[in-house]
């Protein structure tokens, strides 16, 4: 029992950053109808940003919560920026194109990031610095079952920041556009919404949090490397597609439902498919509902 | 010391290109002399020796530490007037962790390069496509720590040629960590953690099993990771479960850093024992205190007060300012081993340099008298060492 337990938080805990990753897939899928690839590089990205922050700020050796903090927000900030460059030079001049062009240019922004990355901070993988460093909250009698402060620190955080998001896109002025944006781009570009500027925020949002995601991670498994973004990237696609594309809440469920999934397989001695539970996964709920758990016909999307 | 079966769990084709690419496109810059274009015979002035090792990816510390130890032989070869009245080249060539690049630039080397003998790799994964290649063309290859016994044994059973080894084999190593684990550190009941895509890794576990439950152990569970994998929670949940006294990790350095740091995260604080693939100081890098303590089977310690070993320090220490570990030792004394065999065949003509490399008897190797058996590997002891602060400390000396 209590093994089953650290399972499921081991699970939860994974899940949650495929989520946060999701997320990202999910609302650009919304505004722009566009499968954005390099997603996935952003999230390792921001892993990087991190590392370089912190070694920067020194925050091994003198460990402050404040620098802990500030690693987190360059590494935010670093990561929206980036997502707001990719869309303004890779994706904003094929706009009108048809869809496949932006889709081929989104694996190519994706191999650009993936290789320039492994030309910029070298192919080895690197130790992450220990930001957090990891205690045990709690520990029953038996010592089956532990809890640590970085697992709590993941699930909360991811909470938190999808609990801001569904503010930001349900409650705000821009939150606003985006939806409107995500049922009809021309109609809401008619009304005065502009269109490229609430497209850009949503690339500069998604980022951010992959940018958080990159860094819970890269504390929770502590080494990075240039590919580490590929399969991460590729799985949150997946869960994003299983939630149904285009709706926040089946992001977050999909990513969650990944992250349960991968866990308990690789429990059992089919450990080998634990990438491929993924797929399996996807195709046996694509079967059942086409557009996904949450999707619908006349859905919200963001 | 594996073989990664091409990975196939990308069900969307165009991303399945993405990663293909990156084995292609990736990462073609060694470090040192890179080959030259053209067909040069090696009836010049020089004769042409071929190195393949993984200067980048995963495992790029083995592929570096490999090729530090090969230049030293070199410049000590060449400070002697060379072989045969000739200078020594060395023309490296990068496998990028990958096995199909490693089968690439051996055929480069072989077919374009037209290198006499062919050094490489570390990983047995990568000298198994490789080998074939040596073998079909006639080139000598050896390699320098590759130890699957399939590296020179083709698919028919036959022993290769063409093809030795100057380490020893995971048939000899496993048994060497079982014996330690039931002896010296009074073990009972082992949990496997392997890497199922590695042939390294599934072999070395599956006789250390056998010869662990032969000595009276139990294995209470056995599970497994694929290469290029970070999380590891699920399966050392698995493990816990079963309370183990000890965990092995017959894997590479980088993930069995992640992994200690990990199986401390969740409270495991059993020993943990692995094979030579630890041996690199990226492990303590990664693993940080949660891999202090763990022990290893390897080819070599630098504190041995071995007279050649001293010396061959020295020299490391002055031309790399490190201490040598165990790859960089296995490079150096593959390519002595080489030298001396193309010394002792008065030929670059490779049948010659096959057959003076089968007939390398006692050789005194910097990781012990070498001689080559008829399954073209090395017999020779095995050392154990224990992860303590940043180094690796002698433990003790196995002799199968």
């Amino acid at each position: 029992m209590e093994n089953f337990l650290q399972q499921l938080i081991n699970g939860v805990a994974l899940g949650s950053v495929y989520a946060l990753v999701a997320l990202g897939y999910t609302m650009v899928y919304g505004v722009l109808r566009l499968i954005n690839f390099a997603h996935g590089d952003v999230y390792m990205l921001g892993a990087y940003y991190a590392y370089y922050a912190s070694a920067k700020l020194s925050v091994e050796a003198h460990p402050s919560l404040g620098k802990v903090v500030l690693v987190f927000l360059i590494s935010m900030l670093g990561c929206a920026l980036t997502g707001m460059i990719i869309e303004r030079l890779a994706y904003r001049p094929l706009r009108s194109a048809p869809k496949l062009t932006a889709l081929i240019t989104a694996i190519g922004v994706s191999m650009l990031l993936e290789f320039g990355g492994q030309a910029v901070f070298g192919p080895d993988p690197k130790p992450f610095p220990d930001l957090i460093p990891s205690k045990a909250l709690y520990q029953s009698a038996s010592g089956a079952l532990r809890i640590t402060n970085q697992q709590v620190l993941i699930i909360g955080v991811s909470l938190a920041l999808m609990a801001i998001l569904r503010h930001i896109v349900m409650k705000t002025r821009v939150g606003k556009a985006m939806r409107a944006i995500s049922q009809d781009g021309p109609a809401a570009s008619l009304m005065g919404v502009n269109t490229d500027r609430v497209i850009m925020f949503t690339f500069a949002l998604g980022s951010a949090l992959a940018a958080v995601a990159g860094i819970l991670i890269a504390l929770y498994q502590p080494t990075i490397n240039p590919l580490m973004g590929v399969r991460s990237g590729l799985k949150a696609f997946v869960a994003a597609v299983l939630g149904g594309i285009g709706n926040i809440p089946g992001a977050v469920l999909g990513g969650l439902l990944m992250g349960l999934a991968e866990t308990a397989v690789t429990t059992t001695k089919f450990s080998g498919f634990r990438d491929a539970i993924a797929f399996v996964l996807l195709i046996l709920i694509l079967l059942v509902r086409p557009s996904g758990l949450l999707g619908s016909v006349a859905r919200e999307k963001v | 010391m594996r073989t990664a079966k091409s990975v196939s769990w990308g069900a969307l084709g165009v991303l399945t290109c993405l990663l293909g690419c990156s084995n292609q496109g990736g990462n073609n810059g060694g470090n040192g002399s890179s080959g030259g274009g053209s067909s040069k015979a090696s009836s010049g002035s020089e004769i042409l020796i071929g190195e393949y090792g993984s200067f980048t990816g995963t495992t790029a510390q083995f592929g570096k530490k490999t090729h530090e130890g090969i230049m030293l032989a070199l410049d000590e070869v060449n400070a002697k007037g060379g072989l045969l009245g000739k200078k020594v080249k060395i023309i490296d060539a990068d496998t990028a962790s990958q096995a199909d690049q490693a089968a690439t630039v051996v055929k480069k080397l072989v077919n374009q390069d037209r290198v006499v003998a062919v050094l490489g790799e570390v990983a047995s994964s990568r000298s198994m496509a490789a080998a074939p290649i040596c073998e079909a063309n006639k080139v000598p290859m050896v390699s320098p720590s590759s130890t699957n016994p399939r590296v020179t044994v083709g698919d028919d059973g036959r022993v290769r040629e063409y093809v030795f080894r100057v380490c020893f084999i995971d048939p000899v190593q496993g048994p060497v960590m079982a014996r330690f684990a039931r002896e010296n550190m009074k073990k009972g009941k082992a949990a496997i953690l392997k890497d199922i895509k590695n042939d390294y890794s599934v072999g070395l576990s599956e006789v250390f099993k056998k010869d662990f439950e032969r000595r009276g152990g139990k294995i209470v569970a056995e599970v497994s990771y694929s290469e290029g994998d970070t999380d590891f929670r699920a399966q050392l949940t698995a493990i816990k479960g079963a309370s183990p006294d000890c965990i092995v990790i017959p894997g590479y350095y980088s993930e069995v850093g992640n992994i200690a740091r990990q199986a401390r995260d969740l409270g495991i604080n059993v020993p943990l024992l692995g094979g030579d693939g630890w041996d690199d100081p990226k492990l303590m890098e990664i693993g940080r205190d949660a891999i202090d303590g763990a022990y290893f089977t390897t080819h070599f310690s630098a504190e041995s007060k071995d007279e050649r070993v001293q010396t061959f320090v020295k020299s490391y220490q002055a031309k790399f300012n490190e201490v040598p570990g165990g790859l960089a030792a296995m490079g150096y004394d593959a390519a002595k081993i080489l030298f001396e065999a193309i010394a002792r065949a008065k030929s670059t003509n490779g049948p010659a340099i096959a057959k003076a490399l089968g007939e390398t008897k006692d050789y005194k190797a910097v990781t012990g008298n070498i001689t080559i058996n008829k399954q073209h590997n090395a017999e020779k002891p095995i050392v154990v060492v224990q992860v303590k602060g940043k180094a690796f400390k002698y433990v003790a000396t196995f002799t199968p």
